[in-house]
């Protein structure tokens, strides 16, 4: 970072941003004392630059780095169950030098089977849409984007990291031991996940999938205090609360589900501990295993689901919200226009954080519940088809008859919304407990929730990383490798997942291994070889992204300042950042984020720290009121 | 640039100090734990197959122990904010003592409950007795968290950097520790009214 002097491009009057138009740049003056502070900075030991950092910005790329390594343990895994799925009588002796006993007489292992389903659930929604994604994006964008030089705490936000790092290395390392990893699902449901007789699983790597979890709650702790109390104390001035971008929402709101839910997955996993080691029976009662009682008695089941799904409902929020947040800020640059319906996109954000606390009993509906109280749940359930239709419109309505310009973040930011669309719909129809009752054991719910929340967050992750890549690393990412990322991904998942609905409705069983033994099934045998070859198909495409992005931090085309002439603060940072962000003063904010193509402007879009009195062609009258 | 956009120095959030509303995230933490044990609790009570168990009075004794204690780091608090230094240093050494003599009395009474036929784990434990284990030991876990967050004030008292203009560290001890205080009051009467 050190061979180029930070020219802070905030020379008064307009400046050329290259592309579509040219925006005022505001007057700002910096002491020379600033220059001499960055100085400092260089001569850090490389240790404390690049290991052991407190800037949130290499904070946010090793959240991001770790996380594309998990995506390829957690995709690599879904290729292995897909090959399974999709040639139940085929051979798999060639991948016996790289799973080793979990081949026995060229077939997958049934109990290897099982452990590969719930690692590739627990690694992807943890460890690369929590962490990968509100980690990455929420460290290297709010103090970017609210004007801050750094998180409330470094301290804490560097322990957030390895502590994740911490929980990583144990539930990677829970692959490699002799009874496999944990198997009981990623939702390890007692007393299966209780009881290291019930399946080899529940043994040692079930042990180090709870430690892995603990560390990974304390981490996730951490990073959540520090995004909300940056939100709340660190803004710049004139940074209120209704001129944050949308993303900053987002994460804001996402910290906070944070905070509220991973200590209530932190109790059940603790009681689940004391149940498995310490021999209570909070979750154990009337057990028998080959033919012998368990003393364990007046435990319930039920109770930890309950603990779980307080967590585990709001956790699929605080996978997609960055998301949304991310989603809305691209959408609204790349089609040059305002986003539509700022203030209820904010408050659609928050009805879908309050709402996720009050809805986790749908996860339930086959437990037997009381039928009432399955329909309250039921009801407040579909309420969430309206915030999420308020955001889903005002996407729409943002991109009609805008001036698009087909970025691959845009086409990613597009091809979230199709996603959360169509997976969105299929919710309406899980909410409903008796359809639920109906599908709940069927591939029906695998493609839902994979659509929504799987793929959805994934297309949120790569249109942040192909947006906010030149702000990273000050380069570009190739755009035409970018669109046939896309392609194959956006078509890919679409093949791999629409048919799974089909074969769900007909009744097939998720979890299973082997589903030859059913005549009803093996007709979906043809359907199932597809599913598994669009998928590895779809797998193999993220390697063209994995590629472009490597290749790019190294040997991309140098990044201008602002690229997609954004109006947030981020982009008024030199391209070359250095600790602390701006090299002098942190500029003041006058407007909202999202001032495109507004009537008057002699620009198509006015960055958040060009004040009014500079903008008097542009100005409607209640803002020319306040230079008046 | 026009005197009436011009902006305040910087936005002035909830006007707390950022440590401070780190701390009551974290406290919101721990609230949404110990709301999970103690609905958990009441949930799995209703299930039935649950064993009554008596509460031992030493409990009792321990509660007001750390009542003494909050008092204590009250009286330690207001005394710094007054510049008297040698009362804050005095109430923060009682409350800390007070603090200990707390956890000692939680594991007497541990031991009280196994004399009553209350068992954390094994053959003859039922769940409700062991909620009672995991609530005391969690919160001992966080008071011995407090207790540290203490240590680390007292000393910053003794190298006379706590007074009326820095009680930033003293005023976060403080609310940590009434908070401590407080929700193991609440444990208390909830075993009371639930047992």
């Amino acid at each position: 970072m050190s061979d180029m002097t930070p020219k802070p491009n905030l020379s008064p009057g307009v400046q050329t941003q290259g592309g579509i138009g040219s925006a005022p740049v505001p007057v700002i003056e910096h002491g020379e004392h600033s220059l001499h502070d960055e100085h400092e900075h260089h001569d850090q030991h490389w240790l404390w630059k690049y290991v052991f950092s407190q800037d949130h910005k290499q904070i946010g790329k090793q959240f991001l780095i770790t996380g594309i390594l998990w995506a390829i343990v957690g995709g690599t895994l879904s290729s292995l169950f897909r090959l399974q799925l999709g040639w139940p009588e085929g051979t798999m002796e060639w991948l016996k030098p790289v799973l080793g006993g979990w081949i026995q007489a060229g077939k997958l292992n049934p109990e290897f089977y099982l452990a590969l389903v719930t690692m590739h659930g627990t690694i992807m929604v943890f460890f690369v849409l929590t962490a990968g994604l509100s980690g990455t994006f929420s460290n290297f964008l709010i103090p970017l984007q609210v004007g801050a030089r750094d998180m409330a705490s470094g301290f804490m936000n560097m322990l957030s990291y390895w502590f994740f790092f911490l929980s990583s290395v144990i539930m990677f390392s829970s692959l490699f031991i002799e009874t496999g990893p944990a198997a009981a699902g990623w939702t390890i449901y007692p007393p299966l996940s209780a009881l290291p007789q019930a399946i080899p699983g529940s043994g040692a790597g079930m042990t180090l999938w709870l430690v892995s979890m603990v560390f990974f709650i304390v981490s996730q702790l951490l990073g959540g205090v520090n995004y909300v109390t940056t939100v709340i104390n660190l803004r710049t001035r004139g940074m209120s609360m209704s001129k944050l971008p949308l993303t900053i929402w987002a994460f804001f709101l996402t910290a906070i589900l944070g905070i509220l839910s991973f200590p209530v997955l932190f109790s059940a996993a603790l009681l689940l501990v004391f149940d498995r080691s310490f021999g209570t029976s909070f979750f154990l009662s009337d057990i028998y295993i080959a033919g012998q009682a368990l003393s364990n008695q007046g435990g319930s089941p039920v109770l930890f689901q309950h603990l779980f799904w307080f967590l585990g409902h709001p956790e699929v929020y605080i996978v997609i919200m960055p998301a949304m947040g991310m989603v809305s800020e691209v959408l609204a640059t790349n089609a040059r226009k305002p986003i539509f319906g700022y203030r209820a996109m904010i408050g659609s954000l928050i009805g879908i954080s309050m709402l996720s606390f009050v809805v986790w009993a749908h996860h339930m509906f086959v437990t037997g519940m009381n039928p009432f109280l399955g329909s309250v749940f039921m009801f407040l359930t579909l309420i969430i088809a309206v915030p999420s239709g308020v955001k889903v419109f005002n996407w729409l309505a943002t991109l009609w008859r805008g001036n698009i310009r087909f970025t691959a973040a845009m086409l990613f930011a597009i091809g979230f919304v199709s996603l959360f669309i169509s997976g969105g719909l299929t919710g309406i129809i899980l909410g409903n407990a008796t359809l639920d009752i109906q599908m709940h054991n069927t591939y029906f719910v695998v493609a839902h929730f994979h659509l929504v929340m799987g793929s959805a967050a994934f297309f949120g992750l790569y249109a942040g990383v192909y947006h906010w890549f030149p702000k990273m690393f000050g380069r570009m990412m190739d755009e035409k490798l970018g669109y046939i990322h896309f392609w194959l991904t956006f078509a890919g998942v679409y093949l791999v997942f629409l048919p799974m609905h089909y074969v769900g409705i007909a009744g097939f069983p998720r979890r299973y291994y082997a589903w030859t033994g059913f005549d009803a099934f093996s007709q979906f045998a043809d359907m199932n070889k597809f599913i598994s070859i669009a998928a590895i198909i779809a797998f193999l495409g993220q390697f063209i992204f994995l590629f472009n992005f490597f290749y790019s931090i190294f040997r991309g085309r140098r990044a201008t300042q602002n690229p997609w002439n954004s109006t947030t603060l981020e982009w008024t940072t030199p391209v070359e950042l250095g600790h602390g962000n701006w090299p002098g003063e942190i500029p003041a904010v006058y407007r909202w984020p999202y001032d495109y193509s507004k009537p008057g402007s002699e620009s198509d879009f006015i960055p958040q720290n060009v004040p009014y009195s500079q903008t008097k062609s542009s100005n409607l009258p209640y803002e020319q009121e306040l230079v008046d | 640039m026009n005197p009436s956009e011009t902006l305040s120095e910087k936005e002035i959030g909830l006007g707390w100090h950022p440590k401070r509303v780190l701390l009551v995230l974290l406290i919101f933490s721990i609230v949404m734990m110990f709301a999970a044990f103690t609905s958990g609790y009441i949930v799995r009570r209703d299930e039935g197959n649950w064993r009554e168990f008596d509460l031992p009075a030493s409990l009792l004794i321990n509660s007001i122990i750390i009542a003494l204690s909050s008092a204590s780091m009250q009286w330690a608090f207001l005394s710094a904010r007054k510049d008297e230094i040698v009362r804050a240093k005095t109430g923060l050494i009682i409350a800390l003592v007070l603090g200990l003599f707390f956890l000692v009395g939680q594991y007497f009474s541990f031991g009280d409950l196994v004399a009553g036929n209350t068992y954390f784990g094994g053959a003859d434990a039922n769940p409700s007795g062991s909620f009672v284990y995991v609530l005391m030991g969690v919160h001992a876990f966080h008071l011995v968290t407090g207790l540290v967050f203490l240590a680390v004030v007292l000393r910053r008292v003794l190298k006379y950097q706590v007074h009326s203009r820095a009680m930033l560290s003293i005023g976060n001890a403080t609310l940590y520790w009434h908070f401590l205080g407080g929700l193991w009051l609440y444990l208390y009467l909830f075993l009371l009214l639930n047992h």
